[in-house]
């Protein structure tokens, strides 16, 4: 942002919603802040001992000397390569099986009752039966991340091209479009859109399941953080693991808003402004 | 010279849509189809297209029968279709991936530029009016160079002075290259400044009742005696058609038959 152009955003912002973008910020961060302030003094003042809530600068500061020792760095790896593993995989399966279901009402009609019943199945029930396929280590985890991941990118790409313009396609079949020509240069930029959405849903709930998988039992990632601060009691461990999950959390859904962007450049969306 | 010979069309719910519509268009020609709704016209381009052949008879364009889309033959659809993630000039370009990209863009140039919309070609076409971009559909078609044009209902989405502003604009880009125009209409006068001949259409199932020259010297005044004695006898034909039975002449009830086949 250049210093000339940020007077004529905040112009416009203001006509439009009677308040500057940066009060409407200022006014959202006003209530957590209070509450950190608030608190902060309560413990400063000995009105609490903040024993079981931490205050914000011990939390930031136990959240410095995980990172300075290298601990945080290392879990927050780990986990995010369980997370990649699982996101992965589950993106394939869930886009060749859509886009296969969405493509051919055939397939459609033999699997997606299936699908749908599984899907019926909350996914932690199925933790005990990958502990026993593939083990306490990595497999089971990465295939509960890959299972969450899965049905929603299943679900996106196959409402994704059910849903493509007819009109369109008949376009493509005036200028006699091969069927790769046709994927290519309508069925693929038509779905685009909600299939980013599919796959910003997968990642959340990739973030979601490897806090589960890591729960259950892990030596190492966050979720292995939040368990040996309970363990040990370490109220001020746990939140700093809360609040690398949401820091990671938001990078990687930002990568895929930032990587999918320039394809998405023509959408007519309120968004946009 | 396209033909059609005894085409009709009965869909697979059992509908007959058409039945034996005969036809022969020279090279050049502009052909306008009127009639009353569900008279099959649409089914009538569709088979010309090929997007939906005709179950029974066959079309042929220079001896080569149409059964799918062809590439002598472009269509314009009553909505412009544009494809939302292609800029104005890719748009236009569509239907010439086959091309080396110097020879596409400079065909691209020109013909945004015959529709007066050179200045339009990065844009979205999200960020088009109406009118802006039914005349960008109808470069995408032309572009190519078809020998025969279809269009259905082409200008029957927008207001009155951007339909006559794209009716004139229309007959200034077919004497480039003079193709054949086959366009399907509700509306009279476009059927009248644009035709050379009009067919009438009656349904159930749609076939042809009824065919008028329009030979009007161009450009054609819309308000001049000839044109409204055209306009008369088509109004009278589709009355007919509907079995509907015109008073001799009368102003008045030319009006209300036209208002009921609305």
């Amino acid at each position: 942002m250049t210093a000339v152009a940020e007077p004529v955003t905040a112009e416009q912002e203001q006509k439009k919603s009677g308040l500057g973008r940066f009060t409407r910020l200022g006014l959202g961060l006003l209530l957590p802040l209070v509450v950190a302030a608030g608190w902060e003094a309560a413990v400063y003042f000995q009105w609490s001992n903040g024993r079981l809530l931490p205050p914000p600068s011990v939390i930031y500061r136990t959240f410095l000397e995980l990172a300075v020792a290298g601990e945080l760095q290392r879990h927050v790896v780990v986990t995010m390569q369980r997370v990649a593993a699982g996101f992965v995989i589950g993106v394939i399966a869930g886009t060749a099986i859509g886009a296969l279901a969405g493509y051919s009402a055939l397939t459609r009609k033999l699997i997606d009752p299936t699908i749908q019943a599984l899907r019926a199945i909350p996914s932690l029930a199925w933790v005990p039966l990958f502990i026993l396929w593939f083990g306490i280590f990595e497999g089971s985890k990465i295939t509960l991340i890959a299972v969450g991941v899965f049905f929603p990118v299943y679900l996106g790409i196959m409402g994704a091209i059910m849903s493509v313009d007819r009109k369109l396609v008949e376009v493509g079949r005036v200028f006699r479009l091969s069927p790769t020509a046709m994927v290519r240069r309508i069925l693929l930029p038509a779905v685009l859109p909600q299939y980013v959405i599919a796959l910003r849903q997968g990642l959340g709930i990739g973030w979601m399941f490897v806090v589960a998988a890591e729960l259950l039992g892990a030596s190492e990632g966050l979720g292995y953080l939040l368990v040996d601060g309970q363990q040990l009691g370490k109220p001020a461990q746990i939140v700093a693991a809360i609040v690398a999950f949401a820091i990671v959390g938001k990078i990687t859904d930002w990568l895929i808003v930032l990587g999918s962007a320039p394809f998405l450049r023509w959408e007519d969306v309120i968004t946009r402004r | 010279m396209l033909t059609l010979d005894r085409i009709g069309k009965t869909y697979p719910n059992g509908v007959h849509a058409l039945d034996g519509v005969s036809l022969r268009v020279e090279l050049g020609e502009i052909v306008a189809v009127v009639g009353g709704s569900g008279c099959g016209k649409s089914t009538l381009l569709r088979a010309i297209s090929g997007l939906d052949p005709a179950t029974q008879g066959t079309v042929t364009l220079n001896g080569i029968r149409i059964r799918a889309p062809h590439e002598k033959i472009g269509v314009i659809f009553q909505e412009p279709r544009l494809l939302p993630w292609l800029t104005v000039a890719d748009n236009v370009g569509f239907g010439l991936a086959h091309l080396p990209s110097a020879e596409r863009k400079a065909r691209v140039a020109k013909a945004l530029e015959r529709v007066g919309l050179s200045e339009k070609a990065a844009m979205w076409p999200r960020e088009l009016s109406g009118g802006q971009a039914q005349r960008v559909a109808i470069a995408r078609a032309l572009v190519p160079r078809p020998e025969v044009l279809l269009l259905d209902e082409p200008f029957s989405a927008l207001d009155a002075f951007t339909r006559v502003d794209l009716q004139d604009h229309l007959l200034d880009l077919w004497a480039d290259s003079k193709p054949t125009l086959i366009l399907v209409t509700h509306d009279v006068d476009e059927a009248i400044v644009l035709a050379d001949r009009v067919l009438v259409m009656r349904p159930r199932p749609g076939r042809i009742f009824d065919e008028i020259e329009t030979d009007l010297p161009r450009p054609r005044d819309r308000q001049s005696a000839a044109f409204d004695f055209a306009k008369r006898r088509i109004l009278a034909a589709l009355d007919r058609s509907l079995e509907r039975i015109p008073t001799a002449g009368g102003e008045t009830k030319t009006d209300a038959g036209a208002a009921l086949w609305w």
